[in-house]
């Protein structure tokens, strides 16, 4: 017998309400708030009147142009060489105040390569926004599929029924009770430099022959480090999501696999995995989302350095909105992995939808 | 070629004991029903036969090896569940190869075997369906087809037709009796309806809580029951059991007698009799009929309840020692309800047990 509360149409609305409004306010108002800021030149104190201004957040951040340029030749026409290569004139003298290349004003130079004599630049407006956004892609790419797969080996492996095996679940699980800043603050002391547990570790397995490595504070290791720890805290959470897909699966068709005579791998690979299917398409698109919005580790770790190596879009997004005060630009930003996220999530649904 | 010899099996989850010490020989190309009412470890023992689950202890023999410690694919067997257990992700082609598949055989081996069994199924027309596009009954054939298809010497059946509506079931049955007398393979069925049992089985096998209460053929358990509990699970409606005095006794006679029964002499069958023991008379529904006049062995009582089914009239009696009784008359009667009725019966078709 429902209660008068359970019945009361009211009272379902006033107690949703208060957590309604917080939604309300905090992420459904500021998504738009968002959209419409990108499109301004809002800061986040001025005194100065708020002016729409178009695309010029997005021409800013995105702005990018290739800039073939020949080396410099001598008066006969040979090209003239220093220290044994070609030189090439300076990318300053195109992209400052050089009237023959307006829409080269201001940008910097990304990356270049040499194609026989002429060298090609790739410049862009802001290069620190590219590089956030290729380490972002970085971390996307290793993280999904290895977090993934990880996840569903934990899920195969505690899928079983032995003594004590809610001890392990229980320990894969633990990481993603913890909140990432204290994980990120302990493990900055495990990849520390010197006397990291890491360092140690390594030192001790291999006599010493392993040399002390600054984990975060070499442009070389620091997202690689930081990928490795993000996909040890959030792999229990994944692994539970395929837990649950593999209960949902009938014993009986495991029985019937039995009785037809597959191996382990055939059971998995025309049984277990074909079960799956939604479960996969489920823990693909969040570790997906989650990983578009790595910002915490960063933020702990190491601030996007060294040498921008740890950049990421959305640390970028808050740097650029509280750190710079640049409303609007953190605004585009946002926009900007909005629609990348969006349309990555689009791409996966139609890739895994169900053919008939 | 693929008889099957259960010798003291028995299986205990620690302290449950399901399975209390089983034998049971099956012949090859026999169909074996093993029937009782549910938790009497029926489908526990198909299972271990399956080798879903373990043995505890005794020994499985299937065409003259032990297979206790094998696993299922290497028994040899194939095996239709209650829930059918088709693979929801394949089509009915690749279910019903999927043995084949797993066996790694060629495509052309395949189609031919599959196209074989579609054939003997009648479900040509489904091969290229999905399971979720199919009805009970055809999800049913496909499993059926996953199980010819290996051409395996023993098919297990657990319970195939409890999922389906009644008129499909008996179609369904007799699909089965016909494939069984194509195929010439063991078959062991396992099901709660008596009417699978006597209608498919070479030998019935009655179990209740995890011991062979009874085996033999349909008409054997049906017209000589060792037990009562065999006696009341065969048959529709069940037997009807008359608490009874047994006033004398000679050999394998005893004149029995009780408040609605005038003494009527019965065979003794089962055991013996002794006077002045108390014994169950029991009388099955159909040879019970309405007499209009005093003869002996006459049961009095009032009708409480009519069931009209055409064919047949199944009438509720409650007796004047206010036991209640059934009597089902092959033809159409009527009775008005609360009116007084004597039945008769033949007392050479009774069943006496005595304690």
């Amino acid at each position: 017998m429902a209660s008068k509360f359970q019945r009361s149409n009211r009272t379902g609305w006033l107690m949703a309400g208060p957590a309604g409004l917080l939604i309300a306010g905090f992420v459904i108002l500021p998504f738009f708030f968002a959209f419409a800021l990108s499109f301004t030149n809002q800061r986040l104190i001025s005194p100065n009147p708020t002016e729409f201004t178009g695309l010029a957040n997005y021409r800013q951040l995105l702005g990018m142009a290739v800039l073939t340029v020949d080396p410099v030749v001598d008066a006969a026409g040979a090209v003239v060489l220093k220290d044994g290569v070609p030189e090439y004139p300076a990318i300053r003298s195109f992209t400052r105040n050089n009237p023959d290349y307006p829409h080269l004003q201001g940008m910097r130079e990304w990356t270049s390569f040499t194609w026989g004599d002429s060298r090609t630049y790739i410049l862009a407006r802001d290069v620190v926004f590219l590089t956030a956004i290729v380490n972002t892609f970085i971390f996307v790419i290793v993280v999904a599929p290895v977090q993934a797969g990880l996840a569903l080996g934990l899920a195969l492996l505690i899928n079983q029924r032995l003594r004590g095996i809610n001890l392990f679940r229980a320990i894969y699980f633990m990481p993603v009770v913890v909140s990432i800043v204290v994980v990120s603050l302990l493990w900055r002391f495990i990849y520390d430099g010197n006397s990291g547990l890491l360092n140690n570790l390594l030192g001790a397995i291999s006599f010493g022959a392993i040399p002390q490595i600054d984990w975060l504070g070499n442009p070389s290791t620091a997202l690689g480090a930081i990928i490795a720890m993000s996909i040890w805290q959030a792999v229990g959470f994944h692994m539970v999501i395929w837990l649950s897909g593999l209960q949902t699966i009938s014993p009986t068709l495991y029985e019937a696999g039995a009785i037809e005579g597959a191996s382990k791998w055939q059971t998995f690979r025309y049984i277990t995995w074909p079960g799956l299917r939604n479960t996969a398409v489920l823990v693909l698109i969040v570790i997906t989302m989650q990983a578009f919005a790595l910002f915490a580790q960063i933020d702990v770790m190491t601030s996007g350095g060294p040498l921008d190596s740890t950049q990421t879009i959305v640390f970028q997004a808050i740097e650029r909105g509280y750190g710079k005060q640049d409303i609007s630009g953190g605004s585009a930003i946002s926009v900007i992995l909005f629609v990348i996220v969006l349309t990555i999530s689009l791409i996966q649904r139609w890739l895994t939808r169900e053919r008939t | 070629m693929a008889a099957i010899t259960l010798t003291g099996l028995k299986k205990s989850y620690g302290n449950a004991h399901v399975i209390k010490g089983v034998d049971i020989a099956i012949e090859d190309g026999e169909f074996c029903v093993f029937v009782g009412p549910s938790g009497c470890g029926k489908s526990t023992l198909l299972r271990m036969i399956a080798g879903l689950e373990d043995i505890t202890d005794g020994t499985l023999d299937i065409g003259g090896r032990v297979v206790n410690d094998l696993p299922p694919k290497d028994r040899g067997v194939a095996m239709v569940f209650q829930s059918y257990a088709i693979f929801p992700h394949m089509t009915v082609r690749e279910n019903v190869a999927f043995g084949l598949t797993i066996a790694g055989d060629d495509k052309a081996t395949k189609d031919a075997k599959v196209a074989e069994a579609a054939r003997i199924l009648q479900m040509e027309h489904l091969l290229d369906r999905r399971p979720s596009q199919l009805s009970g009954g055809q999800r049913q054939r496909v499993a059926i087809g996953r199980a010819i298809v290996r051409k395996p010497q023993v098919f297990l059946f657990d319970e195939p037709l409890s999922n389906l509506d009644a008129a499909l079931r008996m179609d369904m049955r007799m699909e089965i009796g016909k494939l069984h007398k194509a195929l010439g393979a063991t078959m062991v069925y396992v099901t709660h309806d008596q009417v699978e049992a006597m209608t498919l089985a070479d030998k019935i096998v009655v179990l209740k809580d995890g011991l062979v209460q009874q085996i033999g053929s349909p008409m054997d358990l049906y017209h000589n029951p060792a037990n009562e509990f065999v006696a009341g699970f065969l048959g529709a409606p069940s037997m009807n059991f008359l608490e009874v005095e047994v006033v004398s006794a000679n050999g394998d006679k005893a004149v029995v007698r009780n408040a609605a029964l005038d003494p009527v002499e019965v065979p003794v069958r089962v055991g013996s009799a002794q006077p002045g023991q108390r014994a169950r008379l029991g009388i099955r529904p159909q040879y019970l009929a309405p007499t209009p006049d005093t003869e002996p062995g006459q049961l009095h009582g009032t009708v409480m309840l009519t069931e009209r089914l055409g064919s047949e009239t199944v009438v509720e009696v409650q007796l004047r020692d206010k036991t209640p009784l059934i009597a089902a008359l092959t033809r159409d009667a009527v009775f008005a309800l609360g009116t007084p009725v004597n039945l008769g019966f033949d007392p050479a078709m009774t069943h006496l047990f005595a304690d």
